[in-house]
């Protein structure tokens, strides 16, 4: 039979530990640079959210990254055709929030796509979920989806 | 002890701070084809223009206010804020409080959001091509072509709601078919009025 005296005792290192780790945990500049997520560079993160496709219609592809995101149950929030962005969120008990933005590459024969998306209040970093967009985008674009360099 | 347990469990969740995104967020589902038919009609209609405004019509018919436009890429996004006020939800909290003196939670305001896209409408035969270049290179091509008549219009609905303490209780996508049978019936009324020049 513990005591009181223990259990509060026990329960104020508890409090403690649990404020170490969240001093652990982030700080506002971090959050706003959203800087060093898991030791990722910005380089590593483009490559992940980021590929080229064989075409130079930029409004074609931008029709079929919306139609992608209807498909995947997103509703659109924005769309700009001189901006190339688009936005949309998919509510499914969770808050998923999608910004696509298309440019022309460098070559002039191919259309960068990139993608960055947001889950309830966290950014994703993972290349799970970007290659599973991108699979689903390249089969309403009937084109293949390439690495970006 | 169990105050010790719970205390360990929330530091174990904070230290995580990082729940997952559900695999299958971002993959097509089996359902996706079958929504995809759900929340689309092909009209016959020859400005892409016409059948925005048609559908921006509908919208503000239902009440909708229009939150974001961008006639390039035939996109029209609408949302209005409505009440959600279910009378069986009521009476289940009020039995509650009357019963168990326990304040159940019902659901009070809702923003319902639209979204409504218009694509040219294809063949149902893509052209496809698959072959060998003198130089060794592969040439795979799988393009949809444009029927050249008519537009695909798709729309998709999803809701918020909060309960009477202002918190978010739920977030879903509406996948009802009535309302979108419903939807379809009064633009299919509303590209025909407006062929008319009926105000």
């Amino acid at each position: 039979m513990l005591n009181k005296k223990y259990v509060s005792k026990a329960s104020l290192v508890v409090a403690v530990a649990a404020t170490t780790l969240l001093v652990g945990c982030q700080t506002m500049k971090e959050r706003v640079l959203d800087s060093s997520a898991d030791g990722q560079t910005s380089v590593e993160l483009r490559a992940i959210q980021s590929r080229s496709f064989d075409t130079t219609d930029k409004a074609k592809t931008m029709r079929s990254t919306i139609a992608t995101l209807q498909d995947l149950g997103f509703v659109i929030d924005k769309a700009d055709l001189d901006l190339g962005s688009v936005s949309a969120t998919k509510l499914s008990g969770y808050a998923l929030r999608m910004t696509v933005s298309v440019r022309p590459g460098s070559s002039g024969k191919n259309m960068i796509v990139r993608a960055n998306a947001q889950y309830n209040n966290l950014p994703v970093t993972d290349p799970k979920p970007y290659q599973d967009f991108f699979v689903s985008l390249q089969k309403s674009m009937f084109l293949t989806a390439n690495n970006v360099d | 002890m169990k105050k010790i347990i719970s205390c360990v469990a929330i530091v174990a969740m904070l230290a995580g701070c990082a729940a997952g995104i559900p695999p299958e967020a971002l993959q097509f589902q089996p359902d996706t084809l079958a929504n995809r038919q759900l929340q689309s009609r092909k009209y016959d209609i020859k400005s892409e223009k016409e059948l925005l405004t048609a559908s921006n019509n509908v919208l503000q018919d239902m009440g909708f206010n229009l939150d974001e436009s961008n006639m390039q890429l035939g996109v029209i996004v609408a949302s209005k804020n409505r009440d959600a006020t279910d009378a069986g939800q009521v009476a289940g909290a009020i039995l509650m409080a009357a019963l168990f003196r326990v304040q159940a939670n019902y659901d009070k305001d809702q923003k319902i959001r639209a979204s409504l896209v218009t694509k040219p409408a294809a063949t149902n035969n893509p052209i496809q091509v698959d072959v060998t270049t003198k130089s060794g290179k592969q040439v795979k091509f799988n393009q949809q072509v444009d029927s050249g008549n008519g537009y695909v219009v798709r729309v998709t609905f999803q809701r918020l709601v909060w309960n009477q303490k202002g918190v978010l209780s739920k977030i879903e996508g509406i996948n009802d078919p009535e309302i979108y049978q419903e939807f379809f019936d009064k633009l299919s009324k509303s590209i025909f009025l407006q062929a008319q020049n009926v105000e």
